[in-house]
């Protein structure tokens, strides 16, 4: 996978949670907190989905990698390139 | 049968516990006692009209768009968009004692303003009260152990002003007498004056019949008609959950919506658990043959008291009429008139007194309590005695018939159990014994103990 489908994997994820978001322009160098003020239940979410999606295990010691889209794809890539 | 997880209980928490963990691949399956779903908040129907029971209105309303607070959080975590639960706003509410009234709205400026006009030495005080309240923690897990009257009267001195503020606050909420913790307070405070009210087109049953199409869809199981009869454990541990007919299930763990004493009395090897104090209410229902605003009443809901005082306490008689709440789910916001006109007008009400009843007396009191809280009611709005074509009343009994609350609690007990456990590791409670009241609080409880605890 490349990083352009994994951030629509990501934003996929984020549709779901987040129903009644527009994500449409949605940035990448700032964090999910500041600009969907999601909280620490929704990025379990984000977790979960990416465990049941596509059976990536994330530590918790690396949730803070999820911050926002930018770190998420940076983090998933390597998981992910191989898909 | 063997599931991941048992709810007992299928109320707004059970149901929103459910669908949290159905979305985590759990098998799940709710037990509900009765032949339909919502628990204290439900619905009924005599003849061709359908009546909610239950609360007149989802507090912690905001409008679209709104990231924070619990109902944001709640959407997300059930992932319902907002347009699904249908909310329309309150035209607006009303705080009516003998000598002042006070205006308010989901907007708090209203309620700044008509303080600012109504007790001009106190608008200050009231600023720096719901200042402190806008970003108290509500998942807080404990008592903050301090009396709200203590705490509101460090920024409030007029006795009425503090009277008014805690009579739509402890009519919506409140499970002991005359007053209550501050944080209980400041969770009431956010979801009436800071947040508001609204009310969906067809009534609570639509955010219930929404909720269990989601739990359904995510392969969710729900048992009606099947009552628990005890939660068997060993060890500590919870291990099966016998219901009345004698069918055994068994759970790695299991969430009990049913009250904390009720919870309680269905484990094996417990002591009887009896609810002290707590507090009831009858409800008396008048169908109009006239939308209300058809004679000029455009109310939301209206909180009268007849003295400067309000007395918030188990009443010695059957009903206390001094007091009460009005709502006429005809004043909402719609986008289309909702016909019938209804005027539904709760009043607090003694459990042992109407428990004590025989049949025929029962019958008896209904009527006349319901005439006299009519009678008490009016002096607060239009009289619409005139165009009553339908009355019913359900009393103490009645919530305690369909809630299994022990005392017909509305509120639960007076002791909450914030952090959801209790003495067997696997079993953990949710709803009104939790905490949390009101329809949206009822939803965020299911959620935040099943991601606490049951999730793994």
């Amino acid at each position: 996978m490349t990083n352009d489908d994994i951030r629509k994997i990501v934003l996929d994820i984020l549709a779901d949670i987040a129903p009644d978001e527009d994500l449409s322009d949605l940035k990448d160098d700032v964090a999910f907190r500041d600009q969907l003020e999601l909280d620490s239940m929704d990025f379990l979410d984000i977790v979960m989905e990416l465990r049941k999606r596509y059976k990536i295990q994330i530590p918790e010691e690396n949730y803070p990698e999820l911050a926002s889209m930018g770190s998420t794809v940076k983090y998933l890539e390597p998981l992910m390139k191989d898909m | 049968m063997s599931y991941d997880t048992i709810i007992i209980g299928a109320g707004m928490s059970g149901l929103a516990a459910g669908i949290r963990l159905a979305h985590y691949d759990q098998r799940v399956c709710i037990l509900e006692r009765h032949n339909t779903i919502g628990g204290l908040n439900s619905f009924y129907q005599i003849g061709r009209r359908k009546f909610d029971v239950g609360l007149h209105a989802v507090t912690n309303f905001v409008p679209k768009g709104t990231r924070r607070g619990p109902m944001a959080r709640l959407l997300r975590q059930l992932r319902i968009r907002w347009d699904e639960f249908g909310l329309s706003p309150q035209i607006g509410s009303e705080i009516a004692f003998p000598d002042a009234r006070l205006k308010f709205s989901n907007d708090l400026e209203l309620l700044e303003a008509e303080i600012a006009t109504h007790f001009p030495d106190q608008s200050d005080g009231f600023k720096r009260l719901s200042a402190s309240i806008v970003d108290y923690d509500q998942l807080g897990t404990s008592e903050s152990g301090r009396s709200a009257r203590d705490e509101v009267a460090r920024h409030i001195s007029d006795p009425l002003l503090i009277e008014m503020i805690f009579c739509p606050l402890l009519f919506y909420g409140g499970a002991r007498e005359h007053d209550m913790d501050f944080h209980q307070f400041c969770i009431m405070f956010r979801a009436i004056f800071l947040e508001g009210l609204a009310r969906p087109f067809d009534g609570v049953r639509l955010i219930l019949k929404k909720l269990l199409r989601k739990f359904k869809a995510l392969g969710g199981e729900l048992r009606l008609r099947a009552g628990v009869q005890e939660i068997a454990s060993k060890q500590g541990k919870a291990n099966t959950v016998v219901l009345e007919d004698g069918t055994e299930l068994t759970a790695r763990k299991i969430l009990s919506s049913a009250g904390w004493h009720e919870t309680m009395n269905l484990c094996d090897h417990a002591e009887e658990s009896r609810l002290d104090g707590g507090l009831s209410f009858v409800e008396s229902i008048s169908v109009l043959n006239t939308d209300p605003k058809q004679f000029g009443y455009d109310r939301t809901i209206v909180f009268y008291n007849d003295s400067s005082r309000f007395d918030y306490r188990d009443p010695q008689c059957l009903v206390d009429t001094r007091s009460g709440v009005i709502c006429s789910p005809n004043n909402f916001e719609y986008d289309r008139p909702l016909g019938e006109g209804v005027m539904r007008i709760t009043s607090l009400a003694n459990f042992e007194a109407w428990k004590g009843l025989d049949p025929e007396a029962y019958r008896l009191a209904k009527l006349r309590w319901y005439d006299r809280t009519i009678a008490s009611a009016v002096r607060f709005v239009p009289d619409f005695r005139s165009s009553v074509v339908e009355t019913d009343m359900f009393t103490p009994t009645t919530i305690q018939r369909f809630t299994g609350h022990q005392r017909g609690t509305v509120y639960g007990a007076p002791n909450k159990r914030y952090d959801g456990r209790t003495h067997l590791k696997n079993l953990f409670i949710c709803g009104t014994d939790q905490g949390f009241v009101g329809i949206i609080g009822a939803l965020v409880s299911g959620i935040t103990v099943a991601n606490q605890y049951m999730l793994e």
